[in-house]
Parts: structure tokens; sequence; C-alpha cells
């Protein structure tokens, strides 16, 4: 790993001013990501801001419709959380099958979405519910906030500080996981809020997307046989030594089928 | 029986050292002043290296030096330490494998230089600031491909890239027989590319003494003298007896470190040329890249019945794929560790295989658990459960029908071994049993209620292991004899100091082997040293690899016991005052026959090394024994896996139901280890059934399976619980009648799940690893 500067910021102001001082850096968040790619000399920042030291960006509150989870909150917690479990149970499984323990224990919920990984399972639940993601300069509505594979509509040094997600009558995550990575070859999110239905897709993609044609057809009929013929077009999604874009969209149609039936509780 | 002698389930003697991180590995070892190497590999498939600029990164700060061949030219290449000949007499091409890659580059992660510094870090980032230009030339990884007469040659004196056209058995009765044959079974079938990912990666420490002018080498090798021979013989480091190898605890091998690799030669040299010790621990990146992968076969098979399902000829054609250069002992793998095995556990009179070694543009392949036999199995059980099914036979009555009968024993094959011992149908039919064969059907029904396809599968392997008989072995073009050896060193007080040439890796041989002295001399195991892994302190040895260690190395140990105890027994009867012909010993005591006067072993190894009572000149003090043991044969572990699995059409996801394992092994001293074996054998071929593939990318050559993130290892919550047993049949010629255990599990099981697989889902080309997408195809062929 190169040589770089690290600072631990303990407010938002001096987590921008040292980011703003730094010729080339980086916010820390959990570092799952960024760390490895530090050690593989892919990533190679002049400084790291530490955003873990600062205590708003932490926390899980009920605020009635909808789940405020501060952005630094780690997936463990998340999972473990009684009122995330009782009002947002989807979510709660997702996070509990993020990575592995160790994984779990240090990433976060911001750390995720800012870096939007193709794979990653947290970007589903925020297009799926349509949450709003809240930063140091504005709010972000989920639909507008994932440009493109690794890209946010974050501007440089706007910090996540939060993530509000609306409470949905029912919803569920479903994943296949890549075997050797267990990241999600394909991962879906599907949830009944009170703006209707939304379906969301991770790993399948370049970016998460939403599936209009699957959200019409459970918006008409919320089980699995509405939407067991509705196919993706496998043509811009992704292909790897895992699996073909053809198989990545069946597994679209049977992810959100079980999605559909975890959601329904049958 | 001794309490903790053979048979007794031990619990391992070294696991309190592992548990409580007291192991010995050689990262964890410092020495002061030492240096940190290194290594510049090629980012390239293939390419001409035009130039290598290392002034920079020699300029760096804590950077003491940068390496390239050119400063090598005193070491000689790294040897393949078997020739075989082709069939038309002529011996393989072995082009030369040097230490550093000198004029071109012909995989990625070929070694090209070597950065010694102060620190890691500083080494790292000087191996970034060498500047290696290389022209690109084109690349083929696929050894079908390597073939054509328009594919990128690698090396000039391997025309095709072809090494050897090898084949064994009788072409002309195989062809007689095809013509007569009632049914003919034809399977292509490709043997799926490993990486080992033993836990520990490879490393090196390496000291030099001027005064001496010795090396001391700690390396993690499978076969420490092994390696000290080919330094001193072949690579010419330095003499022999200047040359200590030391491969202290080791996590783990599977066949990866059998091999002598460039970067401990590289850091021995450099050691001597910088005055300073060297150490060098591979990162897990490149031990994917540049550890010696296993298997990559593509083959062809056919196997001729008759009308009631009777094994007539088997034919094998195989192309393997040895990499860019030939490893240590990379073409002995798909030869006469494969050929050899094609009877399998039956009586087909004529077999020939021919098998085509090939060199490609990857890392190259070598001995990998199981070496040879686990191809030969995927491909004899493979066609017989495919015939079996052709026919409408049940896939266990074929085999009943043609199997080697416990009567038939010795058995010579149609390619060139003879087995021992074995009865087959024992181990096939408490395996059935235990797998509720019966019961199948009922249960494949229930599958199906739920939308599942469930299917059943068998595998009846067979093995050849401790390796082996050195004239045999010498006939056959082996470099080395495969010969074995202990020393018992009795203490004054009774306690013994064992030294085998055999090397333990995770095997558990200080537990093993302290059961055999204790089965023999009625001591504790806990009074017996096993010490091994070091050249200085073993008198030879040839290492562990081929499940010999027991067979092999054990059989050693018995034979210096046996030195021991007639030993012993001239001093009791000195003692008791009986002629030598009437003391009888039994473990533990010497007893003159018919009478109640006794020594114990203690007294005995007591006398001596206090020898008052001896007469001068008639005994010599002292209890110290060695013997070199050298098998008579190989030795044939073989055993019968039944995989039941449970596919959903709707992903391809396979899971496994159940997994029955009989093996036979002969004798078992530790059943809890050995159970412990084929759980991890297991593990490995259904990983490979399963999970594990390795991908290079065909245009570019570059390794897409380079990590975790793509290289599915088996975790504990792809596996079943293991139901393991096992028969025996004594090996008849050993003392021990030992057969060997480390390989079992990865040989006989990546048949059992694929012929599950291809019951369940009812099409016969399945290949491996069978992952979901491979599954999900299959079964959209057959919609």
């Amino acid at each position: 790993m190169h040589p770089f500067a690290y600072h631990r910021a303990t407010s938002l102001d001096e987590a921008r001013e040292a980011l703003r001082s730094a010729e080339d850096g980086l916010y820390l968040a959990g570092g799952m990501t960024l760390i490895p790619t530090m050690k593989q000399g892919l990533a190679m920042p002049s400084d790291l801001v530490d955003l873990a030291g600062i205590e708003d960006l932490r926390g899980i509150a009920d605020e009635g419709d909808t789940l405020r989870i501060g952005a630094m909150t780690s997936h463990a917690t998340v999972a473990a959380s009684d009122v995330v479990k009782q009002r947002l149970p989807a979510l709660a499984d997702l996070a509990g099958g993020i990575g592995d323990p160790a994984v779990r224990a240090r990433g976060t919920l911001g750390g995720s979405i800012a870096n939007n990984d193709p794979a990653a399972d947290y970007p589903a639940a925020v297009l799926g519910l349509g949450a709003t993601v809240v930063t140091s300069e504005r709010e972000i509505a989920g639909d507008d906030f994932f440009t493109g594979m690794f890209e946010t509509a974050l501007a440089p040094g706007e910090i996540i500080t939060a993530v509000r997600f609306p409470v949905p009558k029912r919803a569920a995550y479903v994943k296949f996981p890549n075997p050797a990575s267990r990241y999600a070859v394909v991962g879906v999110f599907i949830a009944e809020t009170a703006d209707g239905v939304r379906v969301a897709v991770t790993g399948a993609a370049p970016c998460v997307f939403r599936v209009a044609e699957m959200e019409a057809a459970l918006a008409r009929d919320f089980s699995a046989a509405a939407i067991a013929d509705i196919l993706v077009d496998a043509d811009g999604l992704n292909e790897d030594i895992h699996a073909s874009r053809a198989y990545r969209a069946h597994l679209v149609t049977v992810m959100a089928k079980r999605a559909v039936a975890g959601a329904r509780g049958t | 029986m001794a309490k903790d002698g053979i048979g007794a389930p031990v619990k391992r003697l070294e696991d309190r050292r592992f548990l409580t991180g007291r192991g010995n590995y050689i990262d964890d070892m410092e020495r002061p002043g030492a240096l940190r190497a290194v290594f510049l590999r090629s980012p390239y498939a293939h390419g001409r290296i035009t130039a290598i600029e290392t002034a920079r990164a020699a300029a760096m700060p804590d950077v003491v030096a940068v390496f390239t061949a050119a400063d090598m030219a005193d070491l000689g290449p790294l040897p393949c330490g078997w020739t075989v000949h082709s069939k038309d007499g002529a011996p393989m091409a072995a082009p030369p494998h040097p230490v550093l890659a000198t004029d071109r580059v012909r995989y990625v992660g070929e070694p090209v230089a070597v950065v010694l510094a102060e620190t890691l870090d500083a080494a790292r980032a000087a191996a970034e600031a060498v500047q290696l230009e290389i022209e690109e030339l084109p690349a083929v990884v696929d050894p079908a491909a390597a073939q054509a007469e328009d594919a990128p040659q690698l090396h000039e004196d391997a025309a095709r890239n072809t090494c050897f056209e090898w084949e064994i058995g009788d072409a002309a009765a195989v062809e007689r027989a095809f013509a007569e044959a009632r049914h003919v079974t034809r399977l292509a079938l490709r043997n799926n590319r490993l990486i080992p990912n033993a836990i520990e990666p490879r490393a090196a420490l390496a000291e030099y003494d001027p005064a001496a002018a010795a090396f001391t080498l700690y390396t993690t090798s499978q076969n420490p003298h092994l390696e000290r021979l080919v330094l001193a013989a072949f690579v010419g480091l330095a003499p022999e007896h200047k040359i200590r190898v030391v491969s202290p605890d080791l996590g783990g091998g599977f066949g990866s470190k059998i091999f002598v690799y460039s970067e401990e030669v590289a850091c021995a040299w450099a050691a001597r040329r910088l005055g300073r010790p060297v150490k060098w621990t591979a990162t897990r990146s490149e031990a994917f890249l540049a550890d010696a992968h296993g298997r990559d076969h593509v083959t062809e098979a056919e196997l001729a019945l008759d009308e009631e399902g009777r094994f007539l000829a088997l034919r094998v054609r195989t192309i393997a794929n040895l990499g860019a250069y030939l490893s240590t002992f990379a073409s002995a793998v798909p030869t006469y560790l494969y050929g050899t095995l094609m009877a399998g556990q039956y009586r087909t009179p004529a077999i020939h295989v021919a098998v085509d070694g090939v060199f490609t543009n990857t890392a190259p392949v070598d001995a990998y658990r199981g070496a040879g036999r686990p191809e030969a199995t995927y491909v004899v059980e493979r066609i017989v459960e495919t015939a079996a099914r052709e026919l409408g036979l049940d896939p266990a009555e074929i085999r009943r029908r043609n199997f080697i009968r416990p009567e038939d024993f010795p058995y010579e094959t149609p390619v060139a071994l003879v087995y021992d011992s074995g009865d087959y149908p024992a181990s096939l039919e408490a395996a059935l049993k235990a797998a509720d064969y019966a019961g199948f059907p009922a249960r494949r029904a229930e599958s199906e209620k739920r939308g599942r396809k469930r299917g059943i599968g068998l595998s009846c392997y067979i093995e050849a292991c401790g390796l082996a008989p050195s004239q045999l072995a010498g006939q056959l073009g082996a470099g080395v004899g495969l010969f074995d050896s202990a020393r018992v060193r009795v203490n004054a007080t009774g306690s013994v100091s064992l030294y085998s040439g055999v090397h333990s890796h995770g095997q558990g041989h200080e537990t093993t082997f302290a059961q055999i002295v204790a089965e023999r001399l009625g001591i504790p195991a806990t009074e017996v040293e096993v010490r091994h892994g070091d050249t200085e302190l073993v008198q030879y040895g040839l290492g562990t690899y081929g499940s010999r260690s027991l067979a092999v190395g054990g059989s050693a140990i018995m034979e210096a016991l046996e030195k021991v105890i007639a030993k012993g027994r001239r001093i009791a009867a000195h003692l008791l005052e009986a002629p030598e012909d009437d003391i009888d010993y039994e473990p533990g005591t010497y007893r003159v026959r018919g009478s109640n006067r006794t020594l114990s072993f203690k007294e005995v190894a007591f006398a001596a090394h206090v020898p008052f009572k001896l007469p001068p000149g008639a005994i010599e003090p002292g209890l110290d024994e060695t013997a070199f043991y050298d098998p008579k044969n190989f030795t044939y572990p073989a055993g019968s896996y039944v995989c039941e699995v449970e596919v959903d059409p709707e992903t391809g996801v396979a899971r496994i139901e159940r997994f029955v394992a009989v093996d036979d092994f002969g004798t078992v001293v530790n059943p809890m280890i050995v159970e412990g074996q084929v759980h991890g054998g297991l593990v490995q071929g259904i990983g490979q059934a399963l999970l594990e593939g390795c991908v290079y990318d065909p245009e570019t050559g570059q390794l897409l399976s380079g990590s975790y993130l793509d290289y599915a290892m088996p975790r504990a919550d792809d596996l079943p619980r293991f139901e393991v047993a096992t028969t025996c049949t004594p090996c008849t010629h050993n003392p021990l009648g030992a057969k060997g255990c480390g390989e079992a599990g990865a040989i006989g099981s990546p048949a059992a799940v694929i012929n599950a697989l291809t019951d369940a889902l009812g099409v016969q080309d399945i290949s491996m690893p069978a992952t979901p997408e491979t599954l999900w195809r299959a079964l959209s062929r057959t919609a």
C-alpha cells in the first residue's frame, strides 16, 4: 500500500475541510472496498478522511412513515436492529446477508451506496423502496442517486449522512449469490409502498435498475405468477465467468418471483 | 493393542501447537538483517522481452539490489524429474525452464526480476519501478488449440507445442474388441483446471554462511531432500553437502509444494550474492498465478461392451495441458499416474490410452491431490455409469458384473499394474446400504413433488499409491528412486526420537508415526518425538505426496523398529542369561520363553546406554537404528462413493443431499485422522465438481479466476454431512498392510457428483465445475 495521510474527523465540517485541503483525498467509511483497492495499488489517495468518528452519522430512528438510518451504521447493526426487524424486515434480511460477519461488522450503509458497486445489495433497497439519500448538502431521491457503474449523484466532497427508507406495506429482497465472492449475481428488491410497487435489480447490470413491466404487473396482481413470463432484456446486462447475460436475465425473473413470494409471506 | 497404538483414534499430538498459535511457519521467522524479496512478474501471457531497465528501481530508498536472469547465468534451469518417451521412442521435449525469464515470457505471472530491499514496502515499490518492455506475442491457453499448426509456438524444440505423444496398452487388441462389440459408449470429457490453494502460501528464507560456504534454505517443501538434490545436482547452486533444506510447519500443500520453484532458488542465490538473509512469502495473488496448477485434460473415451454389459475394451485419448514449462513431475502425472489406472476396479481385458502433453501460455501444471488418478477415475467412472444407462442396466449392477473379484488377486491389468489385494464388491455393497440406494426412487418421487430433480451417482475408484518401487520407477523414466527411510533413536530412558524422510504438512504424522512406535515398543505415543523436514536432522527421504507417507515412510519405521527390537533381544538375552532364540518379544517386554523372567523394553534401552553388564566387543552400546524401505509394489486403495443431489431446475443450483464414502485403505493406524483425510479429500473433489474452475482468457491469456472473488472454493455450507466408513483388505507387501488415504476423497468424488447430476437431469454432457448456469443450460437443452 502506498503511504497516505490519515485524518479522523469528528464533525462533518471537519471532514469536508480535511478533504478540501488534501491533494487527492478520499473519505473512508467502513473501508471494505477502498482498503483492498488501495492494497492492490488500484487507488492511491494522498489522504484518507475517516468518517467513523462522526457520531451524527450513526443510528437508526423510527420516524413513522420512514426509517432513518445513519450513513455510518454498520450492516451488522441494521441486521440486528429490533426497529428494522419489526418495521422493515426485508432491509434487516438484506443487511444480514451482505458479505460475511467481518464485512458486516465494518461495512456501512453510506459506504455501500456511495461506492455503488454493481453487485452490492444496498442499492437495491434504496431504489426498491424509493428511499431518500440525505447528504451534507441536500436530499437526493433514490431514483436519481445511482447514475452508473460505481457512479452516483454525489458531488465532490459531499457526504452521505443518512438514508430515509419509506416503510412499505410489504417487501422482500432475494439474491442469487456468486458462488465465489457471494456478491449478488442478481438481487431483486420488491416493495409494495404507498406510492405503488417497485422492483429494483442489482448485480445484473452495470447499475441497479427498476423493472417497470414487473412493477405494472405486480400493481395489478401482487403474485409470482403475474411476473413469471416477464424477462428483462439480456442486452446490456453483465456477463462474466460466473453468469452469462441470458442466465442473469433469467435469474432476474426467478429472484423476482421469489421476492414476491417472500413479501407475501408465502 | 496398546491404547494409543495402531487402530486407536488418538487426538493429534501436534494440534496443541497449531491451535495455540505456536506453529513454526517460515513467514513468522525473523533473521537479523534479512532482506525482503519481491518478484516482478510478467503481465503478459506471451511475449519477447525487449528491455528490462532496473537502474531506477535499484536506486530507490532501502533497495539493495535488483536482479534479472542475466545476473544468474551461473544457475541451471529447473529440471523435470521424469523423462517420458513418445510412442515413437523419442524422449519428450524438455525446453529449459529458467529461474527468471530470459528473452521470452510464456505465462502471466512468470518471474522476470527480483528486488531485494530492507523492507517489503520498499521492495514492492521498486518492483513497480522496474521498466519491463515486452513485445507481446499471440497466446494460446487451450491444450487442444495449442496443437493446431497455426497456434502460437512456445518453445523452439516442441513442434505443435507437443511435449510428448505417449501411449500405453495394446491398441490392436482394443481395435479387435471394438470390432466385435455389441455396444459402444462414447464420451467427451474435460477435466477442469484447478488452483491448489494451500492455506499457507509458499515462502522461503535463505541464509548463506560464507565461512562454511553453506546454505540454509527454509522453504515450503513437501520433500526437502529432493529440493536439496535438485538445487545441488541440477540447478548448481552449491554441492549437496553444502545445502541444508528445512521445511518446518507447513499449512498444507496438496502437491503444490512438491516442486522446486524459481522463487526459493532466487532467494538462495541472492542471499549468497548479497551476504544477507533473504525472505520471501507469496501473496495470495502470486499463489493463484504462479503455484503449479492441477488437472486440465481434454479427453475422448470409448467403452466396448458385450450384450450383458461386460466390458470388452476401453480406448482413451487425452490432451493434457502442461502449462508453459515442465514443472518438477509434470510429465509423470498425465502418463504413468493416469494411463496406468484405466482398468479401475474392472476386468476390462484390453485398454489403450494415448496422451499428448502440450505446452500452453499458462502456469505450469503438475501434481495436485490425486495427480493423474482423479483424472483416470473420472474417465472410467463416468463412462461406466453412462454405459449402464445406455444399456438400461442399474449402474451398481454393471459394476458388479465387471469387478475384479476377491479371488482374482493378485490381478495384472492390461496397463502395467499388478493389484495386490482388494474386495470391491464389499465396498460397493456397504456404500449402497449406507446410502439407502434401494430407497432412492421414493426420495426422487418426493423431490419431484416439490418441483426438484433428484439424482444418484456412483463412483468406484482405484488409485496406485505408495510411490514407488524404485526399480519400476526407474524403468518408467523417473530421475530418482522413491524409497524412504526412518531412524529410530531410542534414548537412554526409553523414549524415542524418530526421524522420518516423509514430511507432514497437515497429515498428522507426528501422531500416526508415534502410534506405530507405541504399538511395537509398548511405550506411550507421547514418549515419541517425530522429527522431519530437515536435511540436517533426517538421514534421507523422498517426502510426502501420492499418499505415500504411511505405506512407504511408515514401512521404513516398521523396519527400523524391527532392527531395534532385534538388537534389544540380543541385549535381553545377555541380561537374562538365556539363548537369544529363547527370548520372546511382545510389545514392551522381552521374556525367556515359558518363564516369568522378563525385562521391559525400557530396561533394555537403559542397559544399551549404560552397558555395565554387556560384554565388551560382543554388543555395541546404543540403540539407534535406521532403515531404508523400497516398496515392492504400489499400494491400491479403492472404494465406492455414492452421491445424491437435488437440483433446483429454476436456478440450476445443485445441493448434495447425501454423500457416502466407503474406502479400503488396508490397515488404518488412526481412524480419526483417516476420517479427516477423507473429509478433506471429498471437499476438494466436490469443489472440483461443483465450484472450482481456473479460467484463463482465451485471447489474452490473462488469469480471470485470480482471486477468491472469482475462484470458488468450497465452504461448509456448500457441503453435506459426510457418511464415511472403511473396509479392510490389508496390503500384502508392506509390513503395516497400509495402503494410504490422503487422496482418495479427491479421486473418487468428482465422478460420483457428476454421475448424480447427469442422473438428475437426464443429460450426459455436464462439464465441471457444474455451476448453476451449466446445469440450467443442460436443463434448457432437455426442455
